[in-house]
Parts: C-alpha cells; structure tokens; sequence
C-alpha cells in the first residue's frame, strides 16, 4: 500500500509525458522537511486522461505542479515527448511552457480581476508573440465560442460578472489558446455546483476531442475522475497506491485505500446501503514524519507487522492494473521485472 | 460507539403526540434590496420538522436554501432585508424577535453548522474558549464545569486527546477537525434543532462520511431536528427521512427520502439527479448537465421559474407559475409542475430526446434514409442542447 516502484510504466515510445520516481520534498524549519510526493511514477500516452486521486495532503496536486516545473522537483524525472523537463533551464524550460498548460480550482480567484475577458484570454498569445493582433482577436473569439461563451458580449466584461462555471470556462479557454498537449486540471470542478460540474466535465471532453489534448486530471470525487479518466492513479500520503482503467479498478479495488474511498462516496439512492464498514478512521499522518513502511498502514485494517517493515512495491493485477500492497484485495501476479530499475 | 456526554442542559425527549412541532415555517419571503431592485431569494416556503427528523434542503447555488435556514434561525442583516411569514418554533411565533431575544435561543435552542470550517472558527481564540463561551452565556456553567462539558463534546465529536486540544488554536488542526470543532460548538448546550449548512462541502470524501456519521450519530443521540441543507443528492440520500427540493427560493418537490427517489415528479429533481456522474457508469459517459442557468431572481421569468431550461416545457410553462401541490396519488408528496415525469406530456418529450440522441451518437442504426427527422422533431417546442435522458 501506498508503494514505490516502477513495474506499472509502459514502454517510453507509447507514452507522451513519463514521471519517473518523481520526489518533491518542502523545508519545514529546523533541519526538518515535508516529504510531499515521494518516489512516484506514472506516464501518460498521447491523448489519454489520467485521473489523480486522494484526499486533500496525499500529493496530488503537488505532483501536477512538479509536472510543470513549478517548484521543481527535488529528484526525479519529467519527460515529455522524450525531453526531460527537470534537466532543462531558463529559456529552453520557458519553451516548453505553451505545451503544458494548468486550470486550477478556483475558477474566479485563478482570473485576473482587474482584466477584461480578451486581455486573459489572449495573454498567453502576446506572451509568445503569436500571430497579428488581428489573429490574435479572431483566435480568442474562436476558442471563447468553443467554451460556450458569446465572444461578442463577453470580450469587453471583467471576471466577477461571470457566475463560477462561466469563469471556468474562461480558464479553459486561456489554456487552449496556446494548443499545449498536455493540461494539467487541478480539481477543476471541484468549486461548482452540480448541474455546472457536469457542464464543465462535458466541456473538457469536448475540447480533448476538439484540440486533441492530453489531460492530467486531479480531484477527490472518484465518481467525477472515473467519468473524465482512462486511467485513475490512487495516491495516499505522497505515494501511489494503485493505478488501473477506472472500470475494472473501480469494479474490483485491489487497495484497502481504494476501497475506502469508494466506500465513503454518498450514494444518491435512498436503498444503497452506507458502507460504513470500510470508512476510513482519522486523519492523516504527517507528512514530516511518515509511517515508515507502507505509509497507509496506520489507517489500514489489513496492517500486519510487515507493513511497518518493507515498502510495499508495485505489483501486476490484471490487465493495466497495479497495486502496491502487501495484502492486495485482488490476485496479484509476479511483477513483470523488464520495466523495473 | 455510544459516549453519552454529562451535559446537564440537556432537555428530555419530547414529542408527546398532541405536543406542538418543533418548527413550522408558513409562507416564510425574504427579499433583499440591492442596487438593481428588489430579489427575491425565499418566495413563499412553508415547512415543519418533528423532532429527532432530518429534512434534506437540496438545491443549487442561488436556489435560496441558505437564505431560508438563515431567515428561520434570524441570521440575517436587518438593513437591507425584508421578510414575512411565520416561524413557529415549539408553538412559539420567533420571526418578529429582537437580537436580545433572539440571542436566548441561538446555540441554547437552535445552533448552526456553517459550510466552511476554516472561517466558522475565531482563528485568536483558542477552541476550549469557543465551545465554553456559550455553555457559559447560557447554561451559567461555572469555568471548570463548562471545560469538563467541553472536553466531553470533543470527545463526542471524536477529537483524539480532547485535553490537549482544548487549549489549540484552529490553525493547527486539519478541516476536518475543525469541522468537528464546529459541530461541538453548535452542540454544547443540547439545542433542539441543528442547522447543517453545507456541513462537508468544503471536505473530502472520506472526511466527509466521518462528520455525515458523526452528525447522524449525535442527532440520534440528541434527539435533534436537523436541517440539512447540501447541493448534493447523494448525501441527503441516505441521510434524511424528507426532502425538499428548492429552486429560485420555492421547494418545487417536497417528498420522504425513498418516495422521491422512486417517483420523481418534478422535472428539476430529475435533471439535478441525472447531472452528477455515477460509479455504475463506464467512464467517459456523457453526463447530462441542465442547459443554462438558474434564474435572475430579480427580474424571474414569467410562469414557471424552470421553464427555460426545462426539457419538457409547455407552452402552459411560460404563462401561470404551478403551486406547490399534494400528489393525487400520495398526499405526502408535493411538487410544483403541471407536467409531472410520468405525465403524456414529458412521456412524449422524452421519446423524441431518445431519438434525438440516437441520431446524434449513432446515425448508422437509424434506417430510414430520408425524412429522418420526424415530425415530433420539428415540433415547436425548443429542446436545449443537453438534454436529461431517461432515468
């Protein structure tokens, strides 16, 4: 539970953005540090969604913005399309920033308030001098009608005239214009309602289909992760726990965490029955001093003596699904060794 | 696990059968003037809660569902409000309190657990001080008899080393604790009705089923009335043995849990329903949001507040405004609409959606190779672009 290792990564050539044993580590004063992501690997093949998930301190954001360099990792590798972002400096990092962009949670405070719609919009146009002005104009109100949002009235108005859905659909629209390959999506709904949310989950798809966008998608609902994702990666306290096809991880969790947190997601059917048999206990663990071992074994019910001991490492369940875990929920088979370092 | 904490205001059972409800709310309005006019966030809401009942207030941003549990609790600015309607509290009228009186029965009688952990709390006061300053207002606990009844509360409320926390500051605990902080400062004085609004929003969801747990354990407990108010179906699911279903500041479907689920009436339940993703579907279903957005509640559309994003609207829809009305079929189930699921009218909408869809997905299946739109699909009524499919 809660593991390292690499014996989930795919071949280099199908994949379009590889992290590798990635570690960001944070100084906490007196020789102390936070050990928010440690050792964790997973890839991304071209056009594919990669759902993170976990609750609030497990890492996943911090994975997104180490993927973007912003703060750069402590170890670890970032390669996208065969370049390793981590080894790269100033102006050669700088120029791969238009092939990665970011919508955050937040849609109105992550919008420039004292800016008009176009101004956001067509920054990052301006930025890399692309195009005439004219261009510049036609291109926002392209990419501004393709969010659903009328270009015509909106262009000239300022954020807080837009509810919270509208304005993310304005950050949708800042991160397209540049056509990046990849979008990292920092909980991007979890800030709306909803009837907003499935608006702005539809939008996404559309604009994946539409710009051929490959996109890392982080959020706590598993339910809205599973809609948007072709891959889930469960991560709890700074490691991955389990990576798989959302259908068959979601059918059959082979981590006691997946499967705690599939039991917690209010169901909306009055006869569901609660399982509050697998609801997880406290909080978790601090991250300047993590359990040693398998980080989940403090909360875990399956703990045995081992877990305090070895850290678990990823191993094969069926398909592309992969467990680290002592006592796996599935069958595992014996880890495929030809990826491993 | 059952701590029952020594909280010696603790008021015995009631609900003795002919013994007044312990809230009803008649024809409760608010409006508030703002500088485009007047808006209307609560028009015209009754409701009533027996004790030891949870009623479920679901609706989205903007359907006015805090607004209401702050007009029945007295919580709003008097300035630039306006309200009328009956609170009945115990058979007692409270909606024309001052703030002394009305500050006898906050936390005493009725508390409120806000949304938001991280600004509910004073972030100067340490937590022991903010959950004895009530016990001390109101139950004139002596110093050392209210900090023992607060650390029992976080105890209650699961707050590991409860001693110890009861001199933290709210900083240096995590949102969930915080949030359990919040509901034992809305529980030291065992009010009768507890106001939950929004009360794990701001949470995950494993942290989230913690305090839904707790809530349900300590109302049970308490024998509390609970107003819980979320956007989300899912949690008053398995929570609430009512709910009521608000839409631009009226309830337009008011049913027991189990009856709501089964026989949606209401078009909007429907809709709000179908819009959040489920774990049974495969990933990349298409989900099926509600077409634009709620109202203007300043300047409401005529007839029915849904009718523009309804799928099945009518021309009926844009003229009268439906009431709130009893089904004939079961009286204890309420909802506002003159085209009910299930009524020819939405039967016939919801075919040629069907159809629609199947156009739009998959061309090939549909063999009829000219006039393939029929005529129900030239139809005038206009269909929004996402569509509710059938439940």
């Amino acid at each position: 539970m809660a593991g390292s290792g690499t014996a989930h990564l795919r071949q280099p050539s199908e994949t379009l953005l590889r992290i590798q044993n990635l570690v960001v580590d944070f100084p906490a004063g007196r020789g102390k540090k936070v050990s928010a992501v440690s050792n964790v690997s997973f890839d991304i093949a071209s056009g594919e969604t990669l759902g993170l998930v976990g609750e609030s301190g497990c890492g996943k954001s911090t994975t997104g913005k180490a993927i973007m360099q912003l703060p750069r990792p402590t170890r670890g590798e970032v390669t996208l399309d065969g370049t390793d972002l981590c080894s790269l400096r100033g102006e050669q990092l700088r120029n791969t920033r238009p092939r990665l962009q970011m919508i955050f949670q937040d849609p109105i405070s992550s919008l420039n308030p004292r800016r008009t719609v176009m101004q956001i919009v067509e920054e990052p146009l301006n930025i890399w001098n692309i195009g005439t002005p004219e261009e510049r104009r036609l291109k926002v109100e392209e990419v501004l009608s393709a969010v659903g949002i009328d270009p015509e009235a909106a262009a000239e108005r300022k954020p807080h005239e837009f509810s919270g859905g509208q304005c993310q659909r304005i950050s949708i629209a800042r991160a397209v214009i540049t056509e990046p390959s990849v979008i990292i999506c920092d909980e991007p709904v979890s800030a709306l309602d909803v009837s907003v949310q499935a608006q702005i989950l539809n939008l996404l798809e559309d604009m994946k289909a539409r710009y051929g966008l490959t996109l890392v998608f982080i959020a706590h609902d598993l339910a809205v992760v599973k809609n948007v994702s072709d891959r889930v990666a469960v991560m709890y306290l700074g490691k991955m726990c389990e990576i798989g096809n959302p259908d068959a991880l979601y059918a059959a969790p082979a981590h006691p965490y997946t499967r705690a947190l599939l039991a917690a997601i209010p169901l909306p059917d009055p006869n569901a029955s609660l399982d509050t048999e697998h609801h997880l206990e406290g909080d978790l663990p601090s991250p300047i001093s993590p359990p040693s071992g398998c980080r989940f074994r403090t909360r875990c019910p399956l703990a045995q003596d081992i877990c305090a001991q070895v850290e678990p490492q990823m191993q094969h369940v069926t398909g592309d699904q992969y467990v680290a875990c002592h006592f796996p929920l599935q069958a595992v088979s014996e880890v495929p060794v030809a990826l491993t370092q | 696990m059952s701590v029952q904490t020594p909280i010696s205001g603790l008021p015995t059972p009631s609900g003795t059968p002919g013994a007044p409800k312990l809230l009803e709310v008649r024809d409760i309005v608010t409006r508030f003037t703002t500088d485009r006019g007047s808006l209307t966030a609560v028009n015209g809401v009754s409701l009533s809660l027996e004790r030891g009942r949870t009623l479920g207030v679901v609706g989205e941003s903007g359907s006015g569902k805090s607004v209401l549990s702050r007009s029945i609790m007295g919580l709003l600015p008097r300035s630039n409000t306006e309200r009328s309607g009956q609170v009945i509290f115990e058979g007692k009228e409270i909606s024309g309190l001052n703030d002394t009186e009305y500050r006898e029965l906050w936390g005493d009688e009725m508390a409120m657990i806000f949304q938001d952990p991280m600004t509910a709390l004073n972030p100067v006061m340490k937590i022991g001080l903010q959950i004895t300053e009530s016990l001390r207002f109101h139950l004139n606990m002596s110093k050392s008899d209210a900090k023992d009844t607060a650390v029992a509360l976080l105890k209650a409320v699961k707050i590991p080393e409860p001693e110890k926390r009861f001199s933290s500051y709210p900083h240096e605990m995590s949102g969930g604790m915080r949030q359990r902080v919040v509901i034992a400062v809305a529980l030291a004085c065992g009010p009768k009705l507890l106001f939950a609004d929004e009360p794990t929003t701001a949470l995950d969801v494993t942290v989230q089923a913690q305090i839904l747990d707790l809530l349900a354990e300590q109302q049970r407990e308490r024998y509390m009335g609970m107003i819980l108010v979320t956007h989300d179906l899912g949690v008053v699911a398995g929570r609430a043995d009512e709910i009521a279903v608000m839409y631009a500041g009226q309830i337009v479907e008011q049913a027991p849990t189990a009856l709501l689920f089964s026989e949606m009436k209401m078009p909007y339940t429907e809709a709000l329903m179908s819009a959040i993703p489920k774990l049974t579907d495969a990933s990349h279903t298409r989900l099926a949001a509600i077409g634009g957005r709620p109202p203007d509640l300043v300047n409401p559309p005529k007839g029915c507040a849904f009718s523009p994003r309804c799928p099945y609207v009518q021309p009926r829809c844009h003229e009268e405004s439906p009431t709130l009305t009893p089904s004939p079929t079961a009286p204890e189930h309420l909802f506002a609409c003159f085209y009910p699921i299930g009524s020819p009218e939405t039967e016939e909408v919801r075919l040629r959606i069907a159809a629609q869809r199947l156009m739009a997905t998959a061309p090939e299946f549909v063999a009829a190779p000219a006039n393939t739109p029929t005529p129900a699909q030239q139809s005038p009524v206009p269909a929004p672009p996402e569509q509710t499919e059938g439940m």
